[in-house]
């Protein structure tokens, strides 16, 4: 059910019209989000403070009027992995399941700029999987058939076709990975993260949830369940002991990413999720060249040009599993290499910066989302190396499951319960995937 | 850059070794119910401190077991060769 009432943010609409008037009488922009005092109760908790857990409070608020609810971050907001990923969105997954759910996403990513009065900068510039071996184009053909049988904008070119849309591309026989062709994908493409983060703690923030920065969640409060304390299955949540105090609530969502187990582990759930750092780059910016997003799973990088011209690097996640989040050499000296496979003509560009964002990795390659055996513990965790593309659909079908307290059909096949039951759901379409 | 502790080898780069991720107990192959296969495949504690994991040394080919904390990727010492059952320093 649509609220019709608009909320409109302190200091209004962001339009051309108050850009010339704040800027003719110097008038200072107001703060996207008002403090506000932390309060005793709320009806939800949203643990962390990122795109998802952002878009959670939102559409609790603007499609189902939940507003007392409370959104809570131990750092400041989009400083986790909605602050650090690549910025790539796309829906050209090989699951059914994934290939539905992302293209929601999709849908909501284009209209987020008048959604949330927020220039997202989102480009729909086009997305190429590059493939470098007969296993790999089939792997594209597959990925791609799934894609149009769903409507997606998807096809597998050949190796012409890819130096036709990225001329820059070294498509020469004579490398040790020859691109073979790609999988094709129009309306793929790469927005700014930061403004999707301030976009829906804005508009949440307008509609009254209360959205508490610098305050770190120590406890989550259960009882009646099968573990000592009251905690774990069959247990209620009743609240969250954090470093401002104790608030209680019925229903505690956790939408934590990389520290996502360590939450859960708070009420007594043990979950299927390994945390891994994936690395990435930023070099100096140029004038813009590079014309599409171009990803090669089997050299494990990928590349795309901001707004700035600035380029960005991702890699595939570390080997090994780790909460530290500082930058190797190593990965800098191969993923360098493998760019410089694909595009011969950047080799005097200098790297800016790297860094790491900690990636929740399941074993298949999909998110866990929904109920838990904890009552009133939902999850929105296991995002891996796809959380930010998965952002808008993830905030609207876990709003939903709170305020319905039923699952939503698109998220169903991502819940916790599919790996007792042997329904993993294989996304081999992920980024961390070699193929 | 992770320096891991191999014990024959000893601190050699990470890029050196597979890790093979947190330890895990075996269920009795006998007697173990679908679900504790299933929570021994899937289900991690994902500690963020100390944990034992194993690790295979790809230069002389020894699995190991040690303790590492996963938040600053110090090791302790000493490993235990998983083969001889016993320390090496």
């Amino acid at each position: 059910m649509l609220t019709k009432k608009r909320a409109l943010p302190k200091g209004g609409k962001y339009s051309g019209l108050n850009l010339l008037s704040k800027g003719m009488r110097g008038r200072e922009w107001p703060r996207i989000i008002e403090p506000q005092p932390i309060k005793s109760a709320y009806d939800v908790i949203i643990i962390g403070g990122g795109a998802h857990g952002l878009a959670c409070a939102y559409y609790l608020a603007t499609n189902h009027g939940i507003t007392n609810v409370a959104v809570i971050e131990k750092g400041y907001i989009g400083s986790g992995g909605s602050g650090r990923n690549t910025a790539i969105v796309r829906s050209n997954y090989l699951t059914p399941e994934g290939v539905a759910f992302y293209e929601r996403s999709m849908e909501l990513y284009r209209s987020m700029a008048s959604d949330l009065n927020m220039n997202v900068m989102f480009s729909e510039r086009g997305h190429l999987t590059l493939a470098h071996s007969d296993a790999s184009m089939r792997t594209m053909h597959w990925r791609a058939e799934v894609n149009k049988l769903q409507g997606i904008d998807s096809r597998v070119i050949d190796a012409a076709e890819v130096k036709r849309i990225v001329p820059q591309l070294n498509i020469s026989r004579d490398t040790a990975h020859p691109i073979e062709g790609a999988l094709f994908h129009p309306p793929g493409g790469i927005m700014r993260h930061d403004a999707v983060v301030w976009g829906y703690a804005r508009g949440a923030s307008a509609k009254g949830v209360h959205i508490h920065q610098m305050t770190e969640v120590t406890d989550i409060v259960v009882t009646g369940g099968e573990l000592d304390g009251g905690k774990g299955p069959g247990g209620t949540v009743t609240g969250v002991e954090t470093t401002r105090g104790p608030i209680s609530a019925p229903i505690v969502v956790n939408c934590t990413a990389g520290w996502g187990s360590l939450i859960s582990a708070m009420a007594g759930l043990r979950l299927p999720i390994s945390t891994t750092p994936l690395q990435a780059a930023v070099t100096e910016p140029v004038k813009v060249f590079l014309p599409a997003v171009v990803v090669s799973g089997s050299l494990h990088c990928y590349v795309s040009q901001t707004d700035r011209g600035e380029l960005v690097f991702g890699a595939a996640v570390d080997p090994v599993h780790t909460y530290d989040m500082r930058g190797s050499l190593e990965f800098t000296e191969g993923l360098a290499g493998h760019v410089l496979e694909l595009l011969p003509g950047v080799s005097k560009m200098r790297l800016l910066r790297q860094w790491a964002g900690l990636c929740d990795m399941t074993p298949d390659y999909s998110p866990v989302m929904g109920f838990t055996p904890v009552h009133g513990h939902l999850v929105d965790v296991g995002w891996g190396t796809y959380g930010f593309k998965a952002s808008p659909a993830a905030g609207e079908t876990m709003a939903e499951a709170v305020a319905t307290q039923r699952t939503p059909k698109l998220i169903a096949a991502f819940d916790l319960a599919r790996f007792a039951d042997d329904r993993l759901v294989g996304e081999k379409g992920a980024a961390a995937v070699g193929h | 850059m992770i320096l891991v502790p191999c014990p024959n080898c000893g601190p050699r780069d990470a890029s050196d070794f597979r890790f093979a991720g947190e330890s895990v107990s075996r269920p009795d192959p006998v007697h173990a119910s679908p679900t504790q296969w299933r929570e021994y495949l899937y289900t991690r504690t994902n500690t963020a401190g100390w944990q034992t994991e194993s690790w295979y040394c790809r230069a002389c080919r020894t699995w190991f077991s040690t303790e590492r904390n996963t938040v600053t990727n110090q090791f302790r010492v000493p490993p235990i060769d998983v083969r001889a059952g016993e320390a090496s320093s």
